[in-house]
């Protein structure tokens, strides 16, 4: 059983890599993106199974704030940390505005990285819970 | 640098010569061509004025002379027509005439007589005893035998006194004789002695000879007859007309005179004066003028060496003043730049110092699976693999503090106590200023308005420039002074410090990210640019003045009522006013 599963989006392969191994070790599924677009593609294939999509802010192409607001457009439930490097912090406050769970400078400190997940898990499967919730309640209500 | 300051001053030396002399040359030209144009016409028309002047006063007295002597002619001959030789030769009777000629002309005639053909007087009145005198070896009377009328010139005669006379020949049986009388002399002087005027000038009668007429009341008067030329010119000219011109006198001066022509051409009248005295009214005001030119000249010229003086310490300043604008241009260009590159530099280092921190993280975690337990070195890796990621973080520390050098951080924007920022400043820096002997001053204006900045950020500059201070002075101590003071738009503060202060060379980079004196390791030279970004970024400005061997101040205002131009947050659509 994993702690949950993660989407990585990245243009850097090595950090991917590197950070896949990590967090793969710590229990947690991993798939990664280079891009904006193959990440959503990637959303749309396995959109039930990924939980919290951590993203780079800036990425050649459709860069992390655009990436961030299909994200939130099309799989609303969906957690999103932003990872950003330092000169890009008020993209990532932008971020946070549109809907993203936190962010994280990088490099990051990988107990930082888990526990932020972790929430973000957290979080959504809360969302979740309450949503199954809410229908169960309505189809209760339908039959009485 | 000394070299440059010689340069500078030669240059301000040469640029004080020409504003000095162009003032002069500008001033001294105009005044020297007005006042000497003025004097020159002054001088013309004065002159012209007094040669007017004096020919109408010899005009005049010539008119005069010449209507005496006429008139003293008329009278004798007059005489001469009305009574026959008989009646006048009685003397008697002539006596009885000579009376009467005195009660209607006065004293003009001192005596009268009748002469005959051969030179015999046989009648006389009059004060001397030249009754039946022979006169036929006289000049006068030769010549007077030739005319019907005949004034003769000055001469001593029998009496032994200066006179002249006057004749009329008549005919007593186709002999001729003639009535002659003696005009006083002391009464046709008069009539020329009055004539003076200023203290030289003075006139008198010569004949054809160069001999005087007239008396001169002890006047020198040229007796070789420099005016003898008037009569030559006699005959070009009408009766009336005066002659005037210049010469020089034995004694070498220069003199004016005026010369009119009387008696049929036989005299001149002849008036004249001293130059100087002449014009010496012209003169006096020729000299009132040179003095107030003198003193003009002495007032333009302590004027211009003022002005000049003035000029060019006035240039010199705002020189100065270009000078430092100049720099702190180049400067504010040259650190955007900078911070460009710093930012470009600081994103691309970034990521492969995050891959690498990855990496090592990924190693620490393999390394505490079971199979590494054994491992003679797991501690020497662990240790290495800790040291890799504290370098890594460091790195990131360094790209962090670049970054918001060059890039805007989120900071939150606050109402800001200055005064209460430097005191806790000053207070958190105090135990390290213990340990460096430096003790604290400062002068803080209570009344200080309150800034719309970001706390932490204003705080991190008053760190960085009173740690720099503190690290300026090392053990030695010293004193820092930092002060507060609003001058209405902006709020300003300075820290200064009594170190060695920072050569000129060093003085213009110290805003550059990564410039440092300090040994390696010790300072990023981040500090400095930081405070410069921070400070940019509120609007305000830092200035930086030091002087090597006395110390550093640098000087920061704010603005007051205008909030940072672009922070994190977007800016305010209104200008928020500090309350």
């Amino acid at each position: 059983m994993t702690i949950a599963k993660l989407l990585l989006v990245d243009d850097e392969t090595a950090f991917l890599d590197a950070m896949k191994r990590r967090l793969t070790k710590r229990n947690f599924e991993v798939y990664t993106a280079t891009s904006g677009m193959d990440a959503l593609d990637l959303l749309s294939d396995e959109g039930e199974k990924v939980e919290v999509v951590i993203l780079d802010v800036k990425m050649p192409g459709m860069d992390g704030i655009e990436t961030l607001a299909e994200i939130k457009r099309k799989f609303p439930l969906v957690e999103v940390v932003m990872l950003t490097g330092h000169g890009t912090v008020p993209s990532a406050i932008d971020g946070m505005k549109q809907g993203a769970f936190d962010y994280l400078m990088k490099p990051c400190d990988m107990d930082v990285l888990v526990a932020k997940v972790g929430e973000a898990a957290a979080k959504k499967r809360r969302h979740e819970e309450k949503i199954i919730e809410a229908r169960m309640q309505e189809i209760t209500t339908r039959r009485a | 640098m000394s070299s440059q300051d010689i340069d500078r001053n030669e240059y301000y030396r040469s640029l004080k010569r020409n504003i000095f002399l162009i003032v002069i040359l500008v001033s001294y030209i105009p005044l020297i061509v007005v006042s000497s144009g003025i004097l020159y016409q002054m001088h013309a028309i004065h002159q012209e004025k007094t040669r007017i002047h004096l020919e109408t006063l010899v005009k005049k007295h010539k008119w005069n002379i010449d209507h005496f002597l006429r008139e003293r002619q008329d009278n004798i001959s007059f005489i001469a027509d009305s009574y026959r030789f008989d009646e006048l030769a009685d003397s008697a009777r002539l006596a009885e005439l000579f009376r009467k000629l005195q009660t209607t002309y006065g004293h003009v005639f001192s005596d009268i007589g009748v002469v005959r053909a051969d030179g015999t007087q046989v009648s006389y009145v009059g004060p001397y005893l030249l009754e039946s005198a022979q006169y036929n070896d006289a000049e006068w009377f030769q010549e007077a035998f030739q005319a019907d009328t005949y004034t003769s010139d000055v001469f001593l005669g029998l009496r032994g006194f200066p006179h002249f006379i006057v004749t009329a020949r008549k005919y007593k049986d186709g002999q001729p004789w003639i009535l002659r009388a003696t005009v006083d002399f002391l009464a046709f002087n008069d009539v020329v002695e009055n004539i003076q005027l200023g203290q030289t000038g003075f006139a008198h009668i010569i004949n054809r000879a160069g001999a005087l007429q007239t008396r001169t009341a002890g006047r020198p008067v040229s007796t070789e007859s420099a005016y003898l030329a008037l009569f030559q010119k006699a005959n070009q000219f009408s009766p009336d007309q005066i002659q005037s011109g210049t010469r020089q006198a034995a004694d070498g001066t220069d003199l004016i005179y005026v010369a009119g022509l009387l008696k049929e051409n036989q005299w001149a009248l002849v008036f004249q004066q001293d130059l100087k005295d002449a014009y010496r009214d012209l003169n006096r005001t020729r000299n009132i003028a040179i003095l107030v030119f003198g003193l003009g000249g002495i007032a333009i010229f302590t004027m211009a060496v003022v002005l000049s003086k003035g000029m060019i310490t006035r240039i010199a300043a705002a020189d100065r003043e270009k000078e430092i604008m100049n720099q702190q241009i180049i400067e504010s260009g040259h650190l955007v730049s900078l911070g460009e590159l710093a930012a470009g530099i600081a994103h691309e280092i970034n990521n492969p110092v995050a891959i690498m921190v990855e990496e090592a993280g990924w190693i620490e975690d393999l390394l505490e699976e079971e199979t590494f337990h054994e491992s003679e070195n797991l501690t020497e890796f662990k240790r290495a693999l800790t040291q890799i990621r504290k370098q890594g973080i460091r790195a990131r520390d360094i790209t962090h503090k670049l970054l918001s050098f060059a890039r805007r951080s989120d900071s939150i924007i606050d109402r800001v106590d200055v005064n209460d920022l430097i005191r806790e400043v000053v207070s958190l820096s105090a135990q390290q200023a213990r340990y460096n002997n430096v003790e604290f001053e400062s002068r803080l204006d209570e009344d200080l308005p309150a800034i719309q900045v970001s706390q932490t950020e204003l705080q991190q500059v008053l760190f960085n420039l009173i740690n720099n201070a503190i690290d300026a002075m090392d053990k030695r101590g010293g004193v820092i002074h930092v002060a507060s003071w609003s001058n209405g738009d902006q709020v300003l503060f300075h820290v200064k410090d009594n170190g060695p202060g920072i050569p000129e060379a060093n003085l213009h980079r110290i805003f550059e990210p990564f410039f440092t004196t300090k040994p390696v390791g010790k300072g990023t030279g981040l500090g400095l640019s930081i405070c410069y970004g921070i400070i940019k970024k509120m609007g305000g400005e830092i200035k930086v003045e030091s002087r090597v061997g006395e110390g550093t101040v640098f000087e920061i205002n704010i603005p007051i009522d205008v909030r940072g131009a672009t922070g994190a947050e977007p800016p305010a659509p209104v200008a928020k006013h500090a309350p």
